[in-house]
């Protein structure tokens, strides 16, 4: 009998959809480099990609726990508008109707309001999938509209501005060390997940549900409440995308969120993530949410039509999803 | 064929049973399942139960692991009476379960799935944080494949890439490891090839001459008169008859499941 052994690191990575996406990117960044490495690898262009992508790469760390489930929320948009409205709102009130010259209490209760009012909609949703067993396409649908009514339906349909000038200059749009204090903070919370999916045992029984929801049940793991806190999780991360987009843009901004949630959907699917369930990785999800990012900054340095972009993305991703299941389907005849 | 002869057991030639069920009764609306279904195991036996399909085989087990509860009817393992509301309940008695269905994830490595929802954590702060010690998960698994001479060329692949034999090897082995009284084993041998197939038989021996109980639920007569001590037979929600294997043939097995021929007092 022959002891199993562990394959080489090498050759287990050639075995994940992480390392071929990775390629694509570097290959992406190669190409643009090469038609204009004068405007293309400049650290100017490297930061707005950086801080322009944090606020996504925020809501798809949440994503890619609920797509490993095998669910999907399509609420993360709207639950990031509604924490910012709020959130924006909170802050005026507590200093007489303008915010703009609070002081970092404000901010605090602000962000405070906003992480509350993400895990509020972020819990409703997991209640209703896990607990009420209704499809998560149906539910995150239906908050996706409800949490943008509600938001619209508290500040009156307009945005709110009145930002404190700390947040924004601080958060929003200060560095540390030449590096944007936005990006510093989507890259803590994209560490922080994945260290939580990778090593620890809520990450192993995120994979077990989405692998085999049936198996996780039976071996007494808490499936239930397991995925209302993967709900809870990706809206509290929707909550704080909120209030970053309000310190980066000084307004919480009603319009220009439409497709937030499938720009996340696709840059976790991009980052080999499956579907189905069962499989992926916050580190693919990097690369994921900045292949699209890449490609429309590209686009318009290169001078391509930036209709261009969303056409390139999608065929991307159809061909990385098609990729995942042809390995499935090979993978499960056995 | 003279029921009385090829006779089960005569009750008190042998130790008390480890688990003996009594009367179990379970409907599933107006489906009858189990109509007073009784069963014995005994520590250090493998006892096949058989039945046609439809018989309530599969019912009677998920009542005595845990995942389902019977209407009415008594429960008594190692001479409690005992209530088994949650499959975690039967596993805090040593009791484990191979399901029919292949309870694995097939998108995690074997030892993940040996060790799913019992994983180790690392010692002190990390630990206390929930970080998994995948190291010593994959040295342990490595040496309890050994041990129950289960053979994969790699730990590392998803589950779901080994062969169906490779997998059932490794559904078996998570039960096996973790009973430390009885294991029931829901067709287990179903859908392998015949290599296969044996190593799981020498598993189930295994794991018998350690001193548990195994409870083998299986279609293939001759393979539980090849394993098993003893055999039961349930007929439309009960049991209808007990055999010592060696005394017994696959046609007195078939008669008793076809209800042919059937013991009074079983």
């Amino acid at each position: 009998m022959t002891t199993p052994q562990r394959k080489p690191l090498l050759q287990r990575l050639a075995g994940t959809n992480t390392l071929w996406i990775a390629l694509v990117l570097l290959l992406l960044i190669a190409v643009f480099g090469a038609l204009r490495p004068d405007a293309v690898l400049t650290v100017f262009t490297l930061q707005t990609t950086l801080v322009e992508t944090a606020v996504l790469l925020v809501l798809a760390v949440g994503m890619t726990f609920v797509i490993i489930t095998s669910g999907i929320d399509l609420s993360v948009g709207s639950v990031l508008v509604f924490s910012g409205v709020t959130s924006a709102m909170t802050m005026n009130a507590l200093s007489g109707g303008d915010a703009t010259n609070a002081g970092w209490g404000v901010v605090a209760v602000g962000l405070l309001v906003a992480l509350v009012s993400g895990a509020a909609w972020g819990l409703l949703n997991g209640v209703l999938i896990a607990k009420a067993k209704i499809p998560a396409l149906i539910v995150t649908l239906g908050s996706f509209g409800a949490a943008l009514g509600a938001g619209q339906l508290i500040s009156n349909g307009s945005n709110v501005s009145g930002v404190p000038n700390v947040l924004s200059n601080n958060l929003g749009t200060g560095t540390t060390f030449g590096v944007p204090n936005l990006v510093i903070l989507a890259a803590v919370i994209t560490a922080a997940g994945a260290l939580l999916l990778g090593t620890t045992r809520f990450g192993r029984h995120t994979y077990a549900i989405g692998s085999n929801e049936e198996a996780a049940r039976r071996v007494g793991i808490s499936v239930t409440r397991h995925l209302m806190t993967v709900y809870l999780l990706a809206g509290v991360l929707a909550g704080l995308a909120g209030f970053m987009a309000t310190a980066y843009f000084r307004v919480a901004s009603i319009t220009g969120h439409d497709t937030d949630n499938l720009n996340a959907i696709a840059g976790v699917v991009l980052g080999g993530t499956s579907l189905f369930g069962g499989a992926g990785s916050i580190v693919g999800t990097i690369f994921g949410v900045f292949i699209p990012a890449v490609l429309r900054k590209g686009f318009v340095i290169v001078g391509v039509n930036v209709y261009w972009q969303p056409i390139a993305v999608a065929i991307v991703l159809v061909a990385a999803v098609w990729f995942d299941q042809s390995r499935r389907k090979a993978r499960d005849q056995r | 064929m003279q029921a009385a002869e090829v006779g089960g057991l005569s009750g008190g030639s042998m130790a008390d049973p480890l688990l003996e069920a009594k009367d179990l009764a379970k409907h599933y609306g107006s489906v009858e399942a189990l109509r007073g279904a009784s069963f014995t195991a005994f520590e250090g036996e493998v006892v096949s139960l058989i039945g046609d399909n439809g018989a309530g085989k599969s019912t009677l087990v998920k009542c005595l692991s845990g995942v389902q509860r019977p209407d009415s009817g008594t429960l008594v393992f190692g001479g409690r009476e005992v209530v088994l509301d949650s499959p975690v309940a039967a596993r805090a008695l040593g009791i484990e379960t191979v399901f029919q269905d292949l309870a694995v994830a097939p998108d995690l490595d074997p030892a993940a799935n040996l060790y799913l929802g019992r994983e180790l954590r690392k010692p002190g702060v990390l630990g206390m944080l929930g970080v998994l010690d995948k190291k010593e998960m994959r040295r342990r698994a490595i040496a309890s494949f050994e041990d129950l001479g289960v053979t994969l060329q790699s730990i590392d692949v998803p589950i779901g890439s080994l062969s169906g034999g490779q997998r059932q090897s490794v559904a078996v082995a998570r039960s096996v490891v973790w009973a430390s009284r009885l294991v029931f084993m829901d067709e287990p041998t179903a859908a392998l090839g015949v290599v296969q197939r044996e190593r799981v038989l020498d598993v189930i021996r295994r794991v018998r001459d350690q001193g548990m109980a195994v409870v083998l639920i299986s279609h293939n007569m001759p393979e539980v008169l090849a394993v098993s001590d003893r055999v039961e037979v349930l007929r439309l929600g009960r049991r209808v008859a007990k055999f010592r294997a060696a005394d017994t043939t696959v046609e007195e097995l078939v008669g008793a499941m076809t209800g042919a021929l059937s013991q009074e007092d079983a």
